[in-house]
């Protein structure tokens, strides 16, 4: 399977301190990479990286034809701002030459109402603000999608869905996913790989050989209790 | 040869409009502080033409760009320090300004006049107000996006600091437009209070670029009117009329 990101010894710094340091890694064409690692590690800043949003040293190798849907963590958007879900998805599609036509099918992808998309956006709950991001990021036919903590400020059983719908689309549109996220029982259900991140240990490989509760302990100075699914997919 | 009426009355609009459009952006990437300082550069330039003996608009508009440059440059670093730097550099600019021009000259300058113009300048006035409403019109989906997440607007192949570059560049130009009718101490409100009125009222972006247009260009016209009859300077006229457009917005709000 031909990689889509090749990733070689990546460094980035912000004036005297150093965020990243000697990452490599490749994601192989239709797989799922979760990024984990505590607070601070740096798994914003790596895909902000990876996107080109700030300097950095090393090699960050995209396969030609790649195009990538980004959905950041979390935005600092007025309430009151006066730019309706569907002003936004417009936006989008004019931008990356979807057709019109593409928005509602990406609403009803996510499942989000029509009344939803006619509101502004300040105004919408936290799930439905990452389904209209997801369906944001999904217009434009990416081959990528980069997510980063997708369930920020969503409750639990709607944490559930948004994993399920992630999942889903990944196999219908055939997409390559760039995950990072806390929930450990999503990435050992989901992910092909695992990238950790630690200023000592950084660490990639299969989510059995990197989400052993030793790794995880030290890690992230704690151990963490998560639930295997063996009786997967 | 002077303008025509008609033609002053088709440049107020085109200023006004251009100003509006404009404020929409400013205010939904919350650069009001900016916008309203950022005026206060052309003060500088505007003394400084006087005692070079070129056309005004030149210094104003040379400045103004500058001062575009200067936040633009600012922006990439942490928002706090931006905020401050803008508020010291553009308050000296008003100081070494209000240095250089004195008198009536100086008058003129902070508030406005209602003088008459000649063809060519508001022929190039007219000229520089399509070319902004134009970009603001033909860019807005690509500022919209830019907008609400830099980084979305980065992976759909925007070039963002170009994009926010020409945004600021335009709006620079778009002060040295509106300098005439309200002076460099208010012309930066003239882009700013249509805009913020209508957001309050707006409940989508073209009901806000509706809104933001009228209400700028209806200030516009009937301060230009009013200060012409009353033999007062016309930027507080304007500035006035639109303050009052946006508290009647505030209690339209609360009634909804």
């Amino acid at each position: 399977m031909a990689n889509v990101l090749e990733v070689e010894k990546l460094e980035v710094r912000f004036g005297k301190s150093t965020v990243l340091e000697g990452l490599s890694f490749a994601v192989a064409e239709g797989s799922a990479l979760a990024v984990i690692g505590p607070n601070g590690s740096g798994k914003t800043v790596l895909f902000r990286a990876l996107i080109g949003a700030i300097p950095f040293t090393g090699a960050v190798r995209w396969a030609a034809g790649t195009r990538i849907g980004y959905v950041p963590q979390k935005l600092d958007i007025e309430r009151d701002l006066p730019i309706t879900g569907r002003d936004f998805l417009r936006a989008k599609a004019s931008v990356s030459k979807a057709s019109p036509s593409e928005i509602g099918r990406m609403l009803e992808l996510v499942s989000l109402g029509q009344e939803a998309a006619a509101a502004p956006i300040g105004a919408l709950s936290g799930g439905q603000f990452q389904r209209l991001l997801l369906a944001c990021a999904l217009l434009g036919k990416p081959n990528v999608l980069l997510f980063d903590e997708p369930t920020s400020g969503v409750d639990e059983p709607g944490e559930e869905r948004l994993y399920e719908m992630i999942h889903r689309l990944q196999q219908e549109e055939r997409l390559t996913l760039l995950l990072i996220s806390h929930e450990l029982n999503v990435v050992y259900r989901y992910a092909d790989n695992v990238l950790c991140l630690h200023r000592e240990h950084p660490c990639f490989g299969v989510p059995e050989e990197i989400l052993t509760p030793g790794r995880i302990a030290e890690v992230y100075g704690t151990p963490l209790k998560y639930h295997r699914h063996h009786d997967d997919e | 040869m002077m303008m025509s009426e008609t033609s002053g009355l088709a440049l107020s609009i085109g200023m006004a409009a251009a100003a509006g459009l404009v404020g929409c952006f400013a205010v939904m990437r919350r650069m009001s502080l900016a916008s309203d300082a950022l005026s206060h550069v052309a003060l500088p330039g505007i003394g400084l033409a006087i005692v070079l003996r070129i056309h005004p608009a030149v210094g104003a508009t040379a400045m103004l760009a500058l001062g575009a440059l200067l936040i633009w440059g600012l922006e990439r670093k942490t928002r706090i320090s931006t905020e401050t730097i803008i508020g010291v550099v553009f308050s000296a600019a008003l100081a070494i300004g209000s240095m250089l021009a004195t008198g009536e000259e100086l008058m003129d300058a902070l508030l406005g006049t209602p003088a008459e113009m000649r063809l060519w300048e508001g022929a190039l006035g007219l000229v520089g107000s399509a070319a902004i409403i134009t970009f603001l019109l033909t860019q807005r989906e690509r500022l919209v996006v830019s907008l609400v997440s830099a980084d979305i607007a980065r992976t759909s192949g925007i070039a963002v600091d170009r994009l926010e570059l020409t945004f600021l560049l335009s709006f620079a130009l778009t002060v040295a437009l509106g300098l005439r009718y309200l002076g460099v101490l208010l012309m930066g409100s003239l882009v700013i209070i249509p805009a913020a009125t209508a957001k309050y009222l707006a409940k989508s972006l073209t009901g806000m670029f509706t809104i933001s247009v009228s209400v700028a260009v209806l200030s516009t016209i009937l301060g230009e009117w009013m200060a012409s009859r009353l033999h007062r300077p016309t930027g507080p006229i304007i500035i006035s009329i639109a303050a009052g457009f946006f508290f009647v917005s505030l209690l339209a709000r609360r009634q909804r």
